[in-house]
């Protein structure tokens, strides 16, 4: 069931990968990258079920958040040129 | 199989349906403010469907608190993220796409 | 009072994720929500917003449900929108003025416009809302303001 819902996730991603690569512009790539970023989030969730490891689980929160960072500090940085 | 892995079922497979559904308007929408619709929408719910699909195979335990940690989350930043990218590309001037008629007129 | 705030919610924060309560962890955790707490305690907690009162809270409970739904219905409505060969979508831009006191009040508005039927916020600053709706229907009901004074009654008077 997990390995599944994980495969379709990948298939998901593969296509907004599509997207991200063939722009037009800088901020299509920006919301492809968060969209595939937070579908990373629920891939590392199903992994941590398909391999009985919930530790995994950690891991998916750290990077939820650092996914949400990441797009806001690339979108600062260019917007104002610099990040302090 | 009990009655919790069929919902569980269920709710993976409605999840993963409005993650693929998202993909698609991704690429097919015509332009960049048009895909934030699905971005924001279709897949904020899609990831909190799947989730909580794997909250209720879980059961009440510390683990399914985390997934449901990630679920509120998902569900304040996601929206915030999309919004922030939309401004952004709206302070670059960004023009929105419109139906060609409308262009002609 | 942000500090000691901030401190605890770290603190029980680190509680949930580690799961483990023997005497080292516990102490590390003490010790690494203060320090957090220490650093970044203005971000969290910002100077004005320190009487987030109760009556608040329950409004935005009871908010909830609604929001949910309107969110089930924006996704079928993209569901269609997105799968009909050919996607009935006519794209306007329209502003409305803001009239919220409290940051809290633009917030939920933004992310619920966000994230109900054929409406994304591109705009939300002390003066007015700027949203791209997908089409002229959504468009008219954001307009119509159901939305609007539902936030509103969440914010009180007070």
């Amino acid at each position: 069931m997990f390995d599944i819902a994980a495969t379709v996730i990948v298939l998901a991603a593969i296509l907004v990968l599509y997207r991200a690569i063939k722009g037009p512009r800088i901020y299509d790539r920006v919301l492809s990258v968060n969209v595939i970023g937070t579908k990373t989030v629920v891939l590392l969730a199903l992994i941590g079920y398909i391999y009985e490891r919930p530790h995994f689980l950690d891991i998916a929160l750290v990077y939820a958040l650092i996914n949400f960072i990441a797009t806001i500090a690339f979108l600062k940085y260019r917007e104002t040129g610099r990040l302090d | 199989m009990d009655i919790r892995t069929i919902i569980a079922g269920i709710l993976l497979a409605l999840g993963c349906f409005f993650i693929v559904v998202a993909a698609i308007g991704v690429v097919r929408f015509p332009d960049f403010y048009s895909r934030m619709h699905p971005a924001g929408k279709s897949d904020t719910l899609g990831q909190s469907l799947v989730l909580s699909g794997i909250m209720i195979y879980e059961g009440f335990s510390l683990v399914s608190i985390k997934l449901l940690i990630i679920i509120v989350f998902i569900f304040i930043a996601n929206p915030t993220a999309t919004h922030a990218v939309a401004k952004a590309a709206y302070v670059a001037g960004v023009k929105p796409w419109q139906k060609e008629d409308k262009v002609i007129k | 009072m942000s500090f000691l705030i901030t401190a605890i919610i770290m603190f029980i924060f680190w509680m949930l994720l580690s799961g483990h309560f023997t005497f080292i962890l516990v102490l590390s955790g003490i010790a690494s929500s203060l320090l957090v707490a220490y650093l970044s305690h203005d971000l969290l907690i910002g100077e004005g917003d320190i009487k987030l009162n109760i009556a608040r809270i329950y409004r935005f409970i009871k908010y909830l449900p609604w929001l949910l739904w309107q969110i089930a219905l924006a996704n079928l409505d993209l569901v269609y929108r997105t799968l009909h060969p050919k996607m009935p979508i006519d794209p306007v831009v329209i502003g409305f003025k803001n009239e919220y006191k409290t940051d809290m009040g633009v917030v939920t508005l933004a992310n619920s416009i966000t994230l109900t039927p054929g409406t994304v916020t591109i705009e939300a600053n002390n003066n007015e809302f700027i949203v791209h709706a997908i089409a002229k229907g959504p468009a008219e009901s954001l307009l119509a303001g159901e939305m609007q004074e539902r936030v509103k009654r969440i914010e009180g008077d007070d």
